[in-house]
């Protein structure tokens, strides 16, 4: 099970693109979830389908698409580059917002399934006690759609651990850089004689991924436990 | 503070047109169920627009057809029906929800509302475990520490059975006598007009069709048909005399005298009594050898006929007004009519208790 320093370069690296892009793209799904949710707006429909688009497409076209906008040459790219000095291409950077425009629709599905779920008449209530639009959702919404939020960034981040297409394509496989846990077990695999190491990273991603899953389980009910009503000692 | 509300608005299967004035004191709204009495407290709190409308409140206008101010604009405090506690929070935390975002001190404070409201062993539980009663005595001090110009009320006693709904009432007494705000009361309980109220508005058809002072709209026996025969009754003014031995009251109503069992009141104070017209009973002379002990003298003032085989007789009582029920037959064999002089029997037992309450400041 002990993971050599390439292994080892892998893993956190994959840790980190994952944080980040779990990270960054939270308030953006919660913001879109919200929109969602508790709006109506002319193309409501459209923005929905473009949020789920990452969904659907194959991940080597969302690799490319992210490749044309985001690469050095690209609008996105030129524009992060000149404004904050920010560059994605072959970077983790890069491998970090492949992860979160990835993980994005599964967050913002959870999260809308959560906020949809939050009785609306309690934020009628929250409004006539004089509470200002944004503070009703920090302190009703939001609170009451905790342990959905919280699914919904556990999604986001198996699903920035484990992405692969979009990301080889957008930033390639740069050991130290790019490479994270599933192109390198990718690039082991691809030499013969490295089952072994192989295997030992398939072992740590499947811990990885089970930890998080039962971390957010026990999160989870002890928020609902909260919510649900046990008097404050 | 008065409030004018005028609003016309059409519903799947009804118009709602109406007008409602109104000041300090409870104004209670009154029509059976699906009548849009909701949509009316609503359009008030500002979670309903509706398609015309005019409301003012002291001299803010909260909406008309182009201003619309959002609920968190119009200091409204609202008790639901259903409490809306916040359930993630506690007691405490629901009661102080609203303090960062009201510049004025509430009329009454957070103490003496908890200690009014008997909040204090609440305050560090979660909605979730509160009885129906305790969740609406929390809804409305909270409304109250917002320091709201005008208090709206959605049925709040109607989720509660007989006995929950009788703990929750003196509470509701002496907060009405307290805040000095105007309190729009929406209801479909005769009961609670009687014991709360200092105005009433019927509403029936999308329209208010009688609107005036408690003891005229429930001694008016046009009343009648909307609010249930069996529920009609007008309501009189006692003062408390004395307490007897034998457990029994005796109040003064008008200088006559009423002997009612069970009157939790000191000598002096004034209660409202609620006497239901079918417990009336009236007789041209003085009844002898009778058990009942409450034998009123009265002037027949109106006599109407209604549906059915009943009639009406609005009695007057030294400048008040008592409502019976009486057949038409008895009209006939008794030869009722204006002007007449009556004995007017109520048995003692049929004054509710819950028809008692103290007279505030009215």
């Amino acid at each position: 099970m002990m993971l050599d320093p390439a292994g080892w370069e892998a893993l956190l690296l994959s840790l980190r693109v994952a944080f980040v892009a779990t990270l960054c793209a939270l308030p953006v799904a919660l913001w879109l979830a919200w929109l969602l949710a508790r709006r109506e707006f002319p193309g409501k429909a459209v923005l929905s389908a473009l949020v789920h688009l990452p969904l659907v497409l194959p991940p080597v076209v969302t690799g490319y698409l992210l490749l044309v906008a985001f690469g050095r040459n690209g609008p996105l790219g030129q524009f992060f580059e000149a404004t904050l000095g920010l560059t994605f291409a072959f970077r983790w950077t890069g491998a970090a917002l492949a992860a979160a425009i990835m993980g994005l629709p599964l967050m913002v599905r959870a999260i809308r399934l959560a906020l949809e779920a939050v009785d609306p008449r309690l934020e009628q209530a929250a409004a006539t006690l004089g509470t200002p639009r944004w503070a009703v959702f920090t302190r009703i919404t939001l609170p009451l759609a905790l342990p959905g939020v919280l699914a919904g960034a556990v999604m986001g981040f198996a699903k920035a651990m484990g992405e692969f297409g979009a990301t080889i394509t957008f930033v390639a496989n740069i050991p130290g850089e790019t490479q994270t846990l599933p192109s390198a077990i990718y690039a082991l695999l691809q030499i013969p004689g490295q089952e072994g190491p192989a295997a030992t990273l398939v072992l740590w991603a499947v811990a990885i991924s089970v930890g998080a899953v039962l971390l957010s389980e026990w999160l989870a009910r002890r928020l609902a436990r909260r919510i649900g009503g046990r008097d404050a000692v | 503070m008065q409030f004018d509300l005028r609003l016309r608005h059409a519903l799947p299967d009804l118009t709602l047109d109406i007008a409602l004035q109104g000041g300090p004191g409870v104004t209670a709204l009154f029509g059976p169920s699906g009548a849009g009495k909701t949509s009316i407290i609503n359009a008030v709190a500002g979670l309903f627009r509706p398609d015309h409308g005019r409301m003012t409140l002291g001299d803010r206008v909260l909406f008309d057809d182009r201003v619309w101010l959002p609920p968190e604009r119009r200091r409204m405090g609202y008790v639901f029906q259903d409490g809306r506690l916040f359930p993630h929070l506690t007691v405490r935390e629901n009661l102080r929800f609203g303090a960062p975002y009201s510049a004025d001190a509430p009329p009454l404070d957070e103490d003496t509302l908890i200690d009014l409201l008997a909040l204090a062993p609440l305050l560090n539980r979660r909605p979730r475990t509160l009885s129906g009663g305790e969740t609406q005595r929390v809804a409305l001090a909270r409304a109250l520490l917002c320091a709201p110009q005008m208090l709206l009320m959605d049925e709040p006693l109607a989720a509660l059975d007989g006995p929950r709904k009788e703990d929750i009432l003196p509470y509701l007494d002496r907060v009405k006598s307290q805040a000095g705000i105007p309190i729009l009361y929406v209801t479909h309980a005769v009961d609670e007009i009687a014991r709360l109220a200092d105005h009433v508005a019927l509403l029936q058809n999308g329209r208010i069709t009688l609107h005036g002072p408690v003891f005229d709209v429930l001694s008016d026996p046009a009343a009648m048909p909307l609010l249930g025969v069996r529920e009609a009754g007008a309501i009189l003014h006692a003062v408390v005399a004395d307490h007897g031995a034998d457990g029994l009251t005796r109040l003064s109503v008008g200088g006559q005298f009423m002997e009612l069992p069970g009157v939790d009141a000191a000598p002096g104070e004034q209660l409202r009594l609620r006497i239901l017209a079918r417990d009336v009973i009236l007789s041209r002379t003085r009844p002898e050898g009778l058990s009942a002990r409450n034998i009123l003298y009265t002037t027949i003032d109106a006599l109407q006929t209604g549906r059915g085989p009943g009639t009406a007789v609005v009695l007057q009582l030294e400048g008040q007004r008592l409502l019976a029920r009486v057949t038409d037959r008895s009209v006939a064999d008794l030869a009722l009519a204006p002007g007449q002089a009556v004995y007017a029997i109520v048995k003692s037992t049929s004054v509710a208790r819950s028809a008692m309450m103290r007279l505030g400041q009215d």
